[in-house]
């Protein structure tokens, strides 16, 4: 048993690539026990520091500092009563959460936490990434159909119109982003999540920071696209509390009001680790040039993955939960999607193409330099 | 190569399992007593006065048609950024030829009023 595993720890192959279907389920009953985790820290540390924003304690009672408080909820949502409204579409109303708690999870599959450490490594990973996030849409639309209510159709169809529009803002910029893995001697880029990972440690510096503020903007429209993906902060009108109760979960209760819970938060987590796997360097420490050496190796030892974790919470908890924004009308962020980002992304496009056109086909040595040095 | 493609399935058909599993067996501890009043839809305490699924704004199946045609766009975008330096000037040419087109008609949907709500 030992060798075994000490084989498998020696091996350069994904559990998914060596066809080691074991491997495979273990890796993936890891993700579900992290992801539960996860999903209470955040819940516990959004209900913490909100709190303390607003000069409340937040959560005391349950264990110190109300650590225990997500756990008793876990607990009193599955001993409470499941209530399906008489007029609902029985089968729908039942599928619904499986089908958005298959989708936030299954994303999982193709994020890499290390080299050799991911479920699978597909070649088509980042298709596979924004076919089945861009699948949720159909979930909620299915759970505010089935629940036959005002409330629940409005913040579904409202959710749905958002989630698609930001869709394409997402989708561009993530081309951006396979775009510069084709930077290399053959000219080929990949769609893999660890042969883009692959790719900023062989370019030497993480996507965000490559042509200064070209990247950087990419990274932006990412991470406000996947916010409004994820319906959250300032994109919440899905679930505007004040006009529809709780949009398209309205009529849900107990334990299957807590599947959309998860899901939500595994979503947010998902998205935040995408944009850390494309943007941001992976399992990469921050720029891989300049901080070598015997001392930058024994501190990023010290924090395994620190990047990928602290970057991926400071993404939502740090930057874009903050002090309760209000919302957007629906006006607003019917043309923003559309409108605005598309524009932006289109702008942004462009002079990084002709950028890296005079770069690669050998025409302008002052552009080069110019790359070489924003690089 | 199909073997990456078979996790997929493992994990669809584990979380397939362990969640209706879990919500049969909530349904054993967690009470049932279901009322009238319980099983109306929730309409901020008075009677729900009209059929749900009746109509909505017609803004919603443009966005969505839009959506169909600007994700195919972005679909497209994805073969020929994978091998950017590889075609080259060519390859950028051909591309800019098809985003402007598709830019002539973003511009005419926008001019049109689709993209503005209300």
């Amino acid at each position: 048993m030992v060798e075994y595993i000490k084989s498998y720890l020696g091996s350069s192959t994904t559990p998914g690539q060596a066809g080691n279907v074991f491997w495979a389920s273990v890796y993936i009953l890891l993700i579900f026990l992290g992801l539960s985790v996860a999903v209470i820290a955040m819940n516990w540390l959004e209900r913490k520091i909100l709190a303390h924003m607003q000069v409340r304690l937040g959560p005391m009672r349950v264990g110190p500092h109300g650590l225990l408080q997500p756990i008793a909820d876990a607990i009193k949502l599955l001993i409470k009563e499941d209530i399906m409204p008489s007029q609902a579409d029985g089968f729908v109303f039942w599928v619904a959460p499986i089908v958005v708690v298959i989708t936030a999870f299954t994303v999982f599959i193709v994020v890499p936490f290390g080299p050799t450490h991911a479920v699978t490594d597909m070649n088509i990973g980042v298709l596979f990434m924004l076919g089945v996030s861009s699948l949720s849409v159909l979930g909620i639309v299915m759970a505010g159909w089935a629940s036959n209510s005002h409330y629940p159709l409005m913040g579904a169809l409202r959710s749905s119109a958002q989630m698609v529009s930001y869709e394409i803002a997402m989708g561009l910029a993530v081309v951006s982003a396979v775009l510069m893995t084709s930077l290399n001697a053959t000219g080929t880029g990949t769609l893999s999540m660890i042969g883009i990972v692959q790719s900023q440690q062989a370019q030497q510096v993480w996507f965000a920071f490559k042509f200064f503020p070209l990247g950087l903007i990419a990274f932006f429209v990412f991470a406000v696209a996947m916010v409004a993906e994820t319906n959250r902060a300032p994109f919440d009108l899905p679930e505007a509390e004040s006009e529809l109760t709780a949009g398209f979960h309205t009529e849900y209760s107990g334990f299957r009001w807590s599947l959309f819970f998860l899901a939500e938060y595994s979503a947010m987590i998902a998205v935040s680790s995408i944009a850390v796997t494309l943007w941001l360097g992976g399992w990469l420490r921050p720029f891989p040039h300049l901080l070598s050496g015997s001392t930058w190796d024994l501190v990023f030892s010290v924090l395994p993955g620190a990047t990928f974790l602290l970057l991926g919470l400071m993404a939502f908890v740090g930057v874009f939960r903050m002090p309760k924004h209000p919302y957007f009308r629906v006006q607003t962020i019917g043309l923003a999607g559309f409108g605005v980002i598309l524009g932006l992304i289109g702008l942004l496009l462009l002079p990084r193409l002709l950028s890296l056109c005079t770069c690669t086909s050998g025409i302008a040595g002052p552009s080069r330099a110019i790359a070489s040095i924003s690089l | 190569m199909p073997q990456n493609y078979v996790p997929i399935f493992i994990f669809i058909a584990l979380i397939g399992i362990l969640i209706p599993v879990t919500l049969l067996a909530a349904k054993l501890v967690r009470p049932e007593n279901p009322s009238k009043e319980k099983l109306m839809p929730y309409e901020c305490g008075i009677d729900p006065v009209d059929y749900s699924r009746g109509r909505y704004t017609v803004r919603y199946y443009i966005v969505a048609i839009l959506f169909v045609v600007f994700d195919v766009e972005t679909i497209f975008l994805f073969p020929w950024a994978v091998k950017f330096k590889a075609l080259g000037m060519f390859g950028l040419i051909e591309m800019l030829i098809f985003l402007a087109i598709l830019i002539v008609g973003y511009i005419w949907i926008w001019k049109k009023g689709a993209l503005e709500w209300v």
